[in-house]
């Protein structure tokens, strides 16, 4: 794992290089808020104090770059003209905007493809197979940073996700998928590339979510009953 | 000693039951939260205080006596704010993500209870944009909250007009640092400030306010419905309470628990995690509480109470209670290097020692994972976490200085080994 990280090109989905900025204006020069989305907007900007309204810059990077991808059949990105237009909204400087979209890992600079696969290397899941996964995504001929022909998968090494305790996990668009090795990854990748959508979660038979496998060592009146332990509580 | 499940707070931890409203209400969630609210302010800020409760995100501050140094009577032009961390981004933490998908109401409540005590006029919710289907959750379920009157305008009907907003990060570990959160939800990169001004007298849009875990909220409600003493009657004086343990890698069954503070660790590993691959003999080390504290060696961890005290006394850290366990079959100097690799990444490149010292550690540490180095750098590489180490604005720097710093201490013969079959120590004598 480590040998990959000195040996690839870590410019990755987060830091990549920007696109052709005339053909990106062509593109993405006209860029606005579908109906549903200005809503949408507004009531973000609303969870804000007037005058704050900046602070409503990352959710709305975050919909421009889901307005992106519906539009391209991706998990979205943002171009420079899509960013400008989001800092006008908020009556920002563009700039102000755009280093918040460099700052923060999770906004694509440039184009991704229909799944971004988004494999944690940590160490807590590196200690419980992740090499096998990012395995798993190179025998489909996935590489780190790069997009597979076919537009259909990009591969990220990412930093924690916080499912240490499911370890080693993915996260592919907007779920997780956890316990995993390089057969269960080889499964839900092919899944996926036939337009199925697999199981999310865990992908051990013998576990529901983080509890020990094989069931819980404690609460176990909760697996089957909503039960209310305040009738114990003078007990 | 054993905690019962009726003394565990979080009894929808693993999810088997739904999360929403109405469950968590017959769980006993949102029970006249108004009558708790009624004991005043000042009253709830001394309950938490007597129970003991440390913040649960990783320093371990008595949270009472936190929120009672907000203003207690806040300026209508300055008004209070309760921010909650719920940017888990700690490697080896995994219980704020419980929290969130599995008992959200118990976090709502508590921030209602919390907002209310330190007189504050809204509460953020501000979680990890990797949390996506967590977020979908709280966003739900605060919806919930406010369409049954328990938030907005006179609050679960206590008279206290009280917000809830949930504010999505977007893939920054340092935002987990209070001041760089602040720095975040106003929309900016997240780097840190320095401090002083503390958040207490100007945080969020210049406003008090007061940054806690997602954990230390979400236990309020039951530690007022329980009392003070209850809480207290867990752990070891100094390290109150229960706490949501999570236990990765080489553990027969890794999971998340609710335990007693204080408890061993032999015990915790063997009650829920069917012990350690490969039995006891084969333990190599354990970083107990997440990635920022030392490592432990087997001698010293096995018998170690799981608190504050406990493993301060081993030279590392309750932190968030994660606990990364490594068997002999680890790499251990790979298993710290690729630490290092994650701070040299979530860096904000603020701080010249933490922005340049990370990236270096990290290309040292490479190189004595495969032993391409020579005996003598293993000296400068400690020399340099110290450089690094107390001389940055946050404890980033700090963080990426001490696993390397454990590693050397307990595991320098390794890391010389490799260097001796490289043949570098040869050549450095040469």
């Amino acid at each position: 794992m480590s040998d990959d990280i000195l040996n690839e090109v870590w410019p990755v989905a987060d830091a990549p290089q920007i696109p052709d900025e005339a053909e990106v204006r062509a593109r993405w020069g006209a860029f606005a808020w579908t109906a549903e989305n200005a809503e949408t907007a507004k009531a973000i900007i609303a969870r804000y104090p007037a005058g704050r309204q900046r602070s409503a810059v990352m959710p709305l990077l975050d919909l421009a770059q889901r307005q992106v991808g519906a539009e391209t059949q991706t998990q979205g990105w943002l171009p420079v003209p899509v960013i400008e237009y989001v800092a006008a909204e908020l009556d920002m400087p563009f700039i102000r905007a755009y280093e918040v979209a460099t700052f923060y890992t999770m906004y694509n600079l440039a184009p991704v493809g229909r799944y971004h696969v988004q494999v944690c290397g940590t160490t807590p899941c590196l200690l419980r197979g992740s090499d096998d996964v990012i395995a798993a995504c190179k025998n489909r001929g996935m590489a780190k940073g790069k997009t597979t022909p076919d537009g259909l998968f990009t591969l990220t090494e990412v930093e924690c996700m916080g499912n240490c305790a499911n370890a080693p996990m993915v996260q592919i668009n907007d779920d997780n998928y956890e316990d995993l090795d390089y057969d269960s990854m080889t499964h839900i990748l092919d899944e996926l590339a036939a337009g199925k959508q697999p199981k999310t979660g865990t992908q051990n038979p013998q576990r529901h979510t983080s509890e020990p496998e094989g069931g819980p060592t404690t609460l176990k009146e909760m697996v089957s009953a909503n039960h209310d332990y305040r009738k114990e509580w003078g007990a | 000693m054993s905690l019962a499940d009726k003394d565990r707070i979080f009894t929808n931890v693993y999810g088997f039951q739904p999360w929403n409203l109405k469950a968590a209400q017959a769980r006993g969630d949102w029970d006249d939260t108004k009558d708790l609210m009624k004991r005043g302010q000042d009253a709830i800020i001394e309950e938490i205080k007597a129970s003991g409760l440390r913040g649960r995100g990783g320093a371990g501050f008595p949270t009472g006596l936190k929120w009672s140094f907000m203003p207690k009577e806040p300026r209508a032009d300055r008004p209070s704010f309760l921010v909650i961390n719920a940017d888990e981004s700690e490697p080896g933490s995994c219980k704020d993500r419980e929290i969130i998908r599995h008992d959200p109401h118990k976090l709502i409540e508590g921030a209602l209870i919390a907002g209310f005590a330190m007189r504050a006029r809204a509460a953020y919710i501000y979680i990890r944009g990797e949390f996506i289907r967590e977020a979908e959750t709280l966003f739900a379920a605060v919806q919930e909250a406010y369409d049954a009157g328990l938030l907005g305008k006179n609050a679960a009907k206590s008279g206290y007009d009280f917000d809830v907003f949930v504010h999505r990060g977007a893939g920054a570990y340092i935002c987990g640092e209070e001041t760089a959160m602040i720095e975040s939800l106003e929309g900016k990169k997240g780097q840190p400030r320095l401090k002083p001004p503390f958040p207490a007298g100007a945080g969020l849009y210049g406003c008090p306010t007061t940054v806690n875990n997602v954990e230390s909220i979400a236990v309020v409600p039951t530690i007022l419905r329980r009392s003070a003493a209850w809480f207290a009657s867990f752990g070891r004086e100094n390290n109150k309470g229960t706490k949501l343990f999570q236990i990765s890698g080489h553990v027969n069954k890794p999971c998340v628990v609710e335990e007693e503070m204080s408890i061993p660790f032999r015990e915790l590993i063997d009650k829920h995690c069917g012990g350690i691959r490969g039995g006891w003999d084969n333990l190599l080390a354990v970083i107990p509480g997440g990635s920022s504290v030392p490592l432990v060696p087997a001698a010293e961890i096995m018998d170690c109470p799981m608190d504050f005290d406990g493993l301060k006394a081993v030279g590392s850290g309750l932190g968030t209670a994660a606990a990364i366990v490594m068997d002999k079959s680890t790499d251990v100097v790979q298993a710290i290097s690729r630490i290092s690799y994650f701070y040299k990444h979530e860096s904000c490149g603020q701080c010249t020692p933490c922005r340049e010292g990370t990236g270096w550690m990290w290309r040292v540490m490479e190189r004595l994972r495969t032993g391409d180095a020579a005996i003598e750098e293993i000296d400068t590489l400690f020399d340099v976490t110290k450089q690094v180490e107390g001389h940055t604005i946050c404890a980033l720097g700090d963080a990426a200085a001490w696993p390397i710093q454990g590693l050397i201490k307990h595991f320098r013969p390794e890391i010389e080994r490799r260097i001796r079959e490289n043949g570098g120590a040869l050549e450095a004598a040469e």
